[in-house]
């Protein structure tokens, strides 16, 4: 790599931030309020304690989980707009199992994971089906889906699973502990669920790269019409691409039940499989940068409520830094490749 | 309007596009661009057109120098380009893909639109419905659009890259007839081409690029073994096609009915022996993709029944077929052909039909190479396949074949190629014929149906002819089957 190639792209990765900073911090003077400050506490917030490293340690898991699964479909040229729908499947499965048998830990976690991973890829099969059978657009697909998932969570928290003392937006009651994911001492971290995650987008970063199915999905995102003429069964691809982002998405959905809240609530996947979009864009598709990327939108997820504690911001500027971060992101990457282009 | 392009170089990277290019194009002419793939002509054009800014050198206009910035810059001065695919929105119709791009300010008035397109069909005798949709129309109506589009868009000069690649010999007919007109009416038109055919057709005057640079000029009756002679710095003329045929039938079809849903075929009934060439002759669009599509697979035939070497495959899928050594080279190779984005190793590991979970790099490292070198195509296995030229793609799409084959099926297998990559394709083609291969092909040049082929099938309006052993017929002859004349 030349030095030119470096600055490319270090300045690919610099420049967006640089210049969603700059907006934040036009949007936090307007707010009347000292920018710096602002920045600062973000940044106090998520590191003040090893509490809040815990914290932004669980809220990388299911961001991780459903990156890793994105990171498959978007090779396959699919815009799995599912994957939010794809964590709840993986939920409800799991809080289906809680419901349904009692047993020693040592049965129940395997299970709960199995639960969730078979939930999430179910529900991709399903969008899968409708893309590849019914001819319906991905896009459409999944979002329709995640509307139904996020009805039938609804549905059951204030239906069948809810708690004996009556239903609310709190949920259904607690898991037995025999469910709950091991923690690192007396953290809310629990080692098996970070471990679970990192593996995750280890094996989808060599998937990508090496696998003879990591080329075919590619292939077919690149070009469907020819990885068909060269013999590669596309159909199957496709529902094989989604059933594996399902799967990884489920495990996060299920995970945010076993090892965060301990229980099922309505919104249990806290956004992340929208989130896990941008993470992605963010990324430029590639699974090596998503840990970084993940590690950042975790940060100011955990830190960002301490504007409004201190400094009575909404919390939600963070949102406002991550998501410009991810449209300048694209915005530069655009304008360089204009640039290039230009000169062919 | 005079055109003169002065000692224009042009580099990408390592390669000379263009080296001191000088050619003057007069008012009323047309003015051929002749040159071999990879000349340097559309680089040339591009520059000529303002979608490529020279390195060095200039054009002027009737004189005075001009700088083209843009295409649309180069529009203002009067200069319009034709490019090889046309770039226009199927979904919508003729009229509105006309005032696209054409249409200034906000409001639109369809009567004055629709005046002045039926106006210019008439001023230059094309034929078109403005109401069709785009997606209707063929190659050749869509240039003939385009067209149009620049005309109203007062262009004087109209630059034509390779616009006989495509379009069945009618419908070139008609295209040189309109560009004829054009000329009449003072315009220049600057017709690009690797056909000498066309050039001696059409042209007046002629210049001819060699590795990006201008080597001759010669105006019109053409010598044409000097043009040659041009193009390639030597003669090469055409291998007569040995005949290969064997004994034994491999390919067989009994009233086989090959429908679309535009299109029913009258049933068909051919037996093919090993080694043979069969030629599928029509204009475009007349069923000879069809057949071949059902033949491999990917499209299922409505009645009839297919055999391969004896086996009944009436219903086999494509990847079924596959494994019997049946192949499908589409005519649009980085739309059905290559994946854009992978390079020429990825796809040798993609082709690879081993199920392994990890790919072998190593060998399809060795396999690409291996094939680069055979094929002579013009990169590395890193080379990504949208950055090799036409012709280098169609090598790599044809290095990508399996070996032993028992029927290839090739869509216009030389479009868009030079003389000498043509018959460097066929002689590769033949010589899977020696070995049994079966190979069925279409194409518009009656010279490559008629050199090339055993035999041919002639599709017409809906009709297919029995199969014409090619040594009997004449060109003319088969020109008018083909306009579905019986003979």
């Amino acid at each position: 790599m030349t030095v030119r190639d470096l600055a490319r792209k270090l300045g690919l990765g610099v420049i967006p931030f640089a210049l969603a900073v700059v907006t934040s911090t036009v949007i936090i003077l307007a707010l009347g309020a000292n920018p710096i400050e602002a920045f600062g506490n973000v940044i106090g917030g998520a590191y003040e304690s090893w509490a809040k490293v815990a914290d932004i340690a669980m809220a990388m898991v299911p961001l991780l989980l459903a990156s890793a699964g994105m990171l498959i479909t978007f090779a396959a040229g699919l815009w799995n707009i599912g994957v939010e729908g794809q964590m709840l499947a993986g939920a409800l499965m799991t809080t289906w199992l809680v419901e349904s048998i009692e047993g020693p830990a040592a049965v129940m976690l395997p299970l709960s994971v199995l639960a969730g991973v078979a939930g999430g890829a179910l529900w991709g099969v399903l969008i899968g089906l409708l893309r590849v059978y019914g001819g319906v657009n991905e896009i459409f697909a999944g979002l329709g889906m995640n509307f139904v998932g996020s009805a039938l969570t609804n549905y059951l928290i204030f239906g069948p699973w809810k708690p004996e003392r009556g239903a609310t937006m709190s949920g259904t009651d607690p898991f037995p502990l025999e469910v709950w994911m091991p923690m690192i001492g007396h953290t809310r971290a629990s080692w098996l669920a970070l471990l679970l995650a990192i593996v995750a987008i280890a094996v989808v970063f060599i998937i990508l790269r090496d696998t003879q199915w990591g080329l075919v999905l590619k292939a077919i995102g690149l070009n469907p019409v020819a990885a068909n003429r060269m013999g590669v069964n596309t159909n199957r691809h496709l529902m094989l691409a989604l059933m594996a982002c399902g799967a990884l998405a489920g495990l996060g959905g299920s995970l945010q039940t076993t090892a965060i809240y301990h229980r099922l609530i309505p919104q249990i996947t806290g956004g992340n499989g929208y989130l896990a979009q941008l993470v992605v864009l963010l990324s430029g598709l590639r699974a090596q940068w998503v840990p970084l990327v993940v590690l950042f939108f975790a940060s100011v997820q955990v830190g960002s409520p301490r504007l409004e504690l201190r400094m009575q911001l909404d919390s939600s500027l963070g949102g406002v830094l991550q998501g410009s971060v991810v449209l300048f992101y694209l915005l530069v990457n655009g304008v360089r490749q204009r640039l290039g282009a230009r000169n062919r | 309007m005079r055109i003169q392009i002065e000692r224009i170089s042009k580099t990408f990277g390592n390669v000379r596009a263009n080296v001191d290019v000088s050619l003057t194009i007069e008012e009323g002419t047309i003015h051929g661009v002749l040159g071999e793939n990879g000349a340097g002509k559309t680089t040339l054009m591009k520059i000529l057109s303002g979608y490529l800014q020279p390195d060095s050198g200039e054009i002027l206009i009737d004189g005075h120098p001009v700088s083209l910035d843009s295409p649309a810059d180069a529009i203002v001065h009067g200069i319009g380009m034709l490019h090889q695919d046309p770039l226009d929105v199927p979904a919508l119709s003729v009229l509105d893909n006309f005032s696209l791009g054409l249409h200034k300010g906000f409001w639109h008035s369809k009567r004055r639109l629709r005046h002045q397109f039926y106006t210019l069909c008439r001023r230059f005798g094309v034929r078109l419905q403005p109401d069709e949709r785009l997606s209707n129309l063929t190659v050749g109506e869509r240039q003939q659009l385009e067209l149009v589009r620049l005309l109203a868009s007062g262009v004087r000069v109209i630059i034509l890259d390779e616009p006989t690649t495509g379009i069945s010999e009618q419908q070139k007919q008609v295209l040189f007839e309109t560009l004829r007109r054009l000329s009449e009416e003072g315009m220049s038109v600057v017709f690009v081409s690797h056909k000498l055919d066309d050039v001696d057709a059409l042209c007046s005057s002629a210049s001819v690029l060699r590795s990006g640079r201008h080597v001759g000029e010669m105006s019109a009756p053409f010598d044409r073994d000097r043009l040659v002679e041009l193009m390639f710095g030597r003669a090469v003329s055409a291998p007569v096609h040995p005949c290969s045929c064997g004994t034994r039938i491999a390919l067989e079809a009994r009233g086989l009915v090959v429908t679309s849903r535009l299109l029913e075929l009258e049933p068909i009934d051919l037996s093919v022996c090993e080694g043979e060439v069969i030629g599928l002759a029509g204009l475009e669009g007349s069923g000879q993709r069809l057949l071949m599509e059902v033949c491999a697979g990917i499209r299922k035939p409505k009645a009839g029944k297919l055999l391969l070497d004896g086996k009944d495959v009436t219903h086999a899928g494509y990847r079924e077929l596959q494994a019997f050594g049946v192949a499908y080279v589409p005519a649009s190779r980085m739309e059905e052909g290559l994946v854009r984005g992978l390079s020429i190793r990825e796809h040798f590991a993609l082709g690879a039909h081993e199920r392994h979970l990890m790919v072998d790099w190593d060998s399809a490292e060795t396999k690409a190479r291996a094939q680069i070198e055979r094929f002579s195509v013009v990169g590395t296995p890193d080379t990504r396949v949208e950055e090799l030229s036409g012709g280098n793609q169609q090598r790599a799409l044809l290095s990508l074949l399996p070996d032993d084959l028992r029927l290839l099926m090739l869509d216009h297998p030389t479009r868009g190629l030079d003389l000498g990559s043509e018959i460097w394709v066929w002689e590769q083609l033949h010589e899977r014929c020696r070995r049994g291969t079966v190979i069925l092909f279409t194409s518009t040049d009656l010279d490559e149906l008629v050199d090339n082929s055993d035999r041919l099938l002639v599709f017409s309006g809906g009709q297919v002819s029995n199969p014409v052993a090619s040594a009997e017929v004449t060109r003319e002859e088969l020109g008018y089957m083909i306009g579905g004349v019986n003979l």
